[in-house]
């Protein structure tokens, strides 16, 4: 018997579905997950044609990209859990290491030093340590009862703000913020004492003075300039007024595919990356975005489904947070651009065009599938 | 690695955390609805404020043709290449590519674009012709874009420069004809609604609001053969004479139409960089002199139409000096006892004077106001003076005198020309046009038909081996005409000895007048003065292609003629 199968989450058993169910199982993928994956990446195909000018080059290098993200997807899903569980430290301390030389030799694009040169193509550590550090948090809480002791929580501290921290100096607050998130989000649902969390929450608050000391010029411009975006309309309040204007254009139905004005005169800016949301909104409107929402609902969801599921704290912590993660990515993306949150970079999860989030986030995706089908599913 | 199941204490925070998803995505709804229902109309009108745009439609400026349509000042549509600098690639190939094309320095201009860094526009090259402008299009760099303007352009250039005047950048009329009809040139722009991208390109016209109206089309009377023709002789005449300035002016007496009006100097209406304003005077019609002699064959008419004097009248001009109060008025020798047309011929001042102060003041001044001497010719050209003729009521003897032959006056070329068209158009005095006349016009008898010929026959001897015009005689063709020479005022108020003004008057065929002409010379510094000598041949030539171009048949027949005809007939 499984022994969840009381559960009432349970979203699509697959021992009860036909033999299409079974062979999906066999090659280690979640078919609802798989769905709504395709359905987005191409709902995000749609979008960037349009955003992109109709340029079908950008669309095709898009298309490549996501197959990429789709292999790496199925080929991370077919590694068992335990197999990555042992690797977890070992990619953590990697991942360390290159966020390091990134810092000491990596190449600066757009006047920061993300890029490692590898020869044959560039790579960018942050994103492997998307993955590194809910992968060791949990490989490291993983192995004791929870929740966690003081001396261990200590330490997981420490595994979050290094490489945080490491990030935040290349400049990239974006990325880091989705790194620390996704660590936090790991001791989170270890079980830290609420007081603990609070507490936590009085320091940062405390700690805001110095943060912003140390934070960039052109960060604490996207701050002041949230608060008040007339400030600056022409400088870094351009942005969100654009944005929140051509979202706002679409009313209630949009404007219909490539009939978006705001985006296609040029006023929207990085209109096909991390500004997408905006052309989605003006051109499929409050219709276009609700579905856009339901759909990483029903993926958030079924991640945390799976995470509840998991059989081991390992897998349970892994799951979660990497869940949580791609969801923050929505939250702070949409609420960005919608004028909700600074300015920080972070793209829309399949829909944006490039960057290497695309294989990051498939591979994510990957191991959940990974830990949903790799269920001991003994009765 | 355990493969134990470990139970969290709590479990699994799964409450909590759905939750906080739940909640995050209630945030971001509410947003989505706040700005896509809420605020949408406002967002719209902002969105529209930033990509709508009014814009004008620039429009045609009417062309305007001499009276055979031959176009003498035409707009054509050119562009201007301008870039925007904050958005311009700096592609060094693209800028070599657009350089090569408009025949640039690549280096100008890279240092032209860098300095303008933060400008919004500027400008590359102007009015290029449109199909340039379009391989420039092609090349589809990014920030380069083209303006719509119109320029025009006056095929006759500096012959045809002070009649037509010239606009402003704008196209609206500054000086001349352009000025004087502007209104009914210039035409209205329309306007339309047009989407612009952030750069400021027009992406999609989106209605027409106002319907552009091109200027109409003007048809001048000017003939532009006359025109070329009176330009050429004149601007000899007045560089071999070394002269100040000279005017020309073909008037078609029947009709009051001007069919050609030159001025020396001239200036280049398609090109008027580094201009001196003095250039842009249409003296023709904005400029008085003293008339002098020429003026006498109106003081001739008034005694004739006084009844005092016939032709067969006889006046004492011995010893060819006259005083007059302190004033002494001389004639250029004793010519004796003469009747009125040799007093014409030999242009005797004393004779002039005599006939003058014998009949009262206001039979004068009625023929020579009635001629049209101390008012506007009603051509409607911008400037046009009236020239002074005061009234005879506040004449004195001298005044009196003195105006017999045409001092104390002072007179445009283009009324005096106006003034002869009477003499050839039977006494009647009619407008002066500078448009082609689509209907007779009828105008005022000033002067009985008797008198009127009478005087042309007086003015033909003029034109003859005697008189003093002899240079503006045509083979085959009689002329009549009046030579003038008027010395200028100085500074002081009297004349002075070494400059003078020369001018010839007249009209041909002298039988049945169809072509009246005016040429002036202003202070001719070369060894004659004489209006005979300087502004006679000037006519001569001039007239004489005239009649030949407008096929005017010759009323003379004499030897010279008849053996050209042998001849031609032969050939």
């Amino acid at each position: 018997m499984n022994p969840y199968s009381s559960n009432n989450l349970d979203f699509g058993d697959e021992h009860r579905l036909g033999g299409r169910g079974r062979f999906l199982q066999r090659i280690h993928l979640d078919g609802p997950l798989l769905f709504a994956l395709l359905l987005l990446a191409s709902i995000g195909l749609i979008v960037i044609y349009s955003a992109g000018s109709q340029d079908s080059g950008l669309m095709l290098r898009q298309i490549i990209r996501l197959i990429l993200g789709f292999i790496m997807m199925v080929a991370i899903a077919q590694i068992h859990p335990r197999t990555l569980s042992h690797w977890a430290p070992w990619i953590f301390a990697a991942g360390i290491l290159m966020l390091v030389l990134v810092l000491v030799l990596g190449e600066v694009g757009k006047g920061a030093q993300r890029w490692l040169n590898l020869g044959l193509f560039r790579f960018q550590p942050s994103e492997l340590m998307k993955l590194a550090l809910p992968m060791m948090i949990a490989y490291y809480l993983g192995s004791t009862p929870l929740p966690p002791r003081k001396l261990r929580l200590l330490a997981c501290s420490l595994l979050v703000i290094i490489p945080t921290f490491l990030v935040a100096k290349q400049p990239d607050l974006g990325t880091a913020l989705l790194i620390a998130s996704s660590g936090i989000f790991g001791l989170f649902l270890a079980g830290i004492r609420w007081r603990l969390i609070v507490s936590m929450f009085i320091l940062m608050a405390a700690s805001a003075p110095f943060a912003w000391n140390m934070m960039h010029d052109y960060q604490q411009r996207r701050v002041l300039t949230f608060i008040n975006p007339e400030t600056d309309p022409l400088g870094a309040g351009y942005h969100i007024i654009q944005s929140t204007i051509a979202i706002g254009s679409g009313g209630v139905y949009g404007k219909g595919w490539l009939n978006g004005t705001q985006s296609h005169l040029d006023f929207l800016p990085e209109r096909s990356t991390d500004f997408i949301f905006a052309v989605l909104s003006e051109e499929f409107g409050l219709i276009g975005v609700l579905l856009l929402l339901s759909i990483y609902l029903f993926i958030t969801a079924r991640g945390l489904m799976i995470a509840s599921q998991a059989q081991d704290t390992f897998t349970r912590l892994l799951a979660g947070s990497l869940t949580l993660t791609f969801f923050v990515y929505i939250f702070v993306n949409i609420g960005m651009v919608s004028g909700l949150l600074p300015v920080v970079g972070v793209p829309l999860p399949l829909i944006s065009y490039g960057g290497t989030s695309v294989v990051t986030i498939m591979a994510s995706f990957g191991i959940l599938m990974s830990i949903k089908t790799n269920r001991k599913l003994v009765g | 690695m355990k493969d134990s199941v470990h139970q969290p204490t709590t479990p699994f925070r799964l409450g909590t955390i759905i939750f906080l998803v739940v909640l995050a995505c209630a945030v971001l709804v509410w947003r989505a609805i706040d700005l896509h229902v809420f605020n949408k109309a406002f967002l719209q009108n902002q969105g529209d404020a930033r990509a709508l745009r009014v814009e004008p439609i620039a429009a045609h400026r009417g062309m305007i043709t001499d009276r055979h349509g031959e176009p003498v000042a035409i707009s054509t549509p050119v562009d201007s290449v301008w870039i925007h600098p904050q958005t311009y690639s700096r592609d060094k190939h693209d800028l070599s590519r657009l350089a090569k094309l408009l025949k640039l320095d690549v280096r100008k201009l890279n240092k032209k674009i860098r300095l303008r860094q933060g400008k919004e526009f500027v400008y590359i090259k102007r009015r290029i012709n449109p199909e340039l402008a379009q391989q420039v299009m092609k090349l589809e760099i990014p920030g380069v874009s083209l303006q719509r303007e119109y320029r025009r352009y006056y095929p006759m250039g500096e012959v045809g420069a002070h009649v037509l005047g010239f606009n402003n950048v704008d196209d609206i009329g500054q000086e001349g004809l352009e000025l004087a009809y502007n209104n009914g040139l210039q035409g209205t722009s329309g306007l339309q609604r047009v989407i612009k991208d952030r750069l400021g390109r027009v992406i999609n016209h989106v209605e027409l609001i106002k319907e552009v109206s091109p200027g109409k089309p003007l048809t001048l009377s000017l003939d532009r053969r006359l025109q070329y023709l009176a330009y050429r002789e004149l601007k000899q005449a007045v560089f071999m004479q070394r002269a100040k300035s000279g005017s020309a002016i073909i008037l078609d007496s029947t009709t009051g139409e001007i069919l050609a009006m030159v001025n020396q100097p001239s200036y280049n209406p398609n090109n008027r960089l580094n201009l001196k304003g003095s250039r842009y005077r249409n003296r023709a019609a904005t400029d008085t002199f003293e008339p002098g002699s020429s003026i006498k064959p109106f003081t001739v008419a008034a005694a004739l139409e006084s009844g005092k004097f016939s032709t067969a009248s006889q006046i004492d001009t011995a010893p060819g000096v006259f005083r007059v109060g302190h004033n002494t008025i001389r004639d250029f020798r004793n010519y004796g006892q003469i009747n009125l047309a040799r007093i014409i011929q030999k242009s005797s001042n004393v004779g002039a004077t005599k006939i003058a102060l014998a009949i009262p003041g206001k039979n004068l001044w009625r023929v020579h106001s009635g001629v049209g001497f101390g008012m506007t010719t009603g051509s409607g050209y911008p400037g046009e003076v009236e020239g002074v003729l005061t009234h005879s009521s506040e004449w004195r003897r001298i005044d009196q005198a003195t105006l017999a032959f045409g001092y104390g006056m002072s007179v445009t070329p283009l009324q005096l020309a106006r003034a002869y068209a009477v003499l050839a158009n039977d006494g009647v005095l009619l407008p002066v046009t500078f448009l082609k006349r689509t209907a007779a016009v009828s105008g005022e008898r000033v002067l009985k038909s008797k008198t009127v010929k009478q005087v042309r026959t007086m003015l033909e001897a003029v034109v003859s081996a005697e008189g003093t015009g002899f240079k503006a005689r045509i083979a085959g063709y009689r002329v009549a005409g009046k030579t003038g020479t008027s010395k200028k005022t100085n500074s002081d108020g009297g004349y002075a000895d070494d400059r003078y003004i020369s001018v010839f008057a007249g009209m041909a065929p002298a039988s049945n007048p169809r072509l009246v002409m005016v040429v002036m010379i202003n202070e001719p510094r070369a060894k004659v003065y004489y209006g005979g000598e300087v502004a006679a041949p000037v006519f001569g030539k001039v007239m004489a292609g005239a009649l030949r171009l407008m096929g005017i048949a010759p009323d003379k027949v004499d030897e010279h003629s008849v053996r050209m005809a042998a001849l031609g007939e032969h050939l």
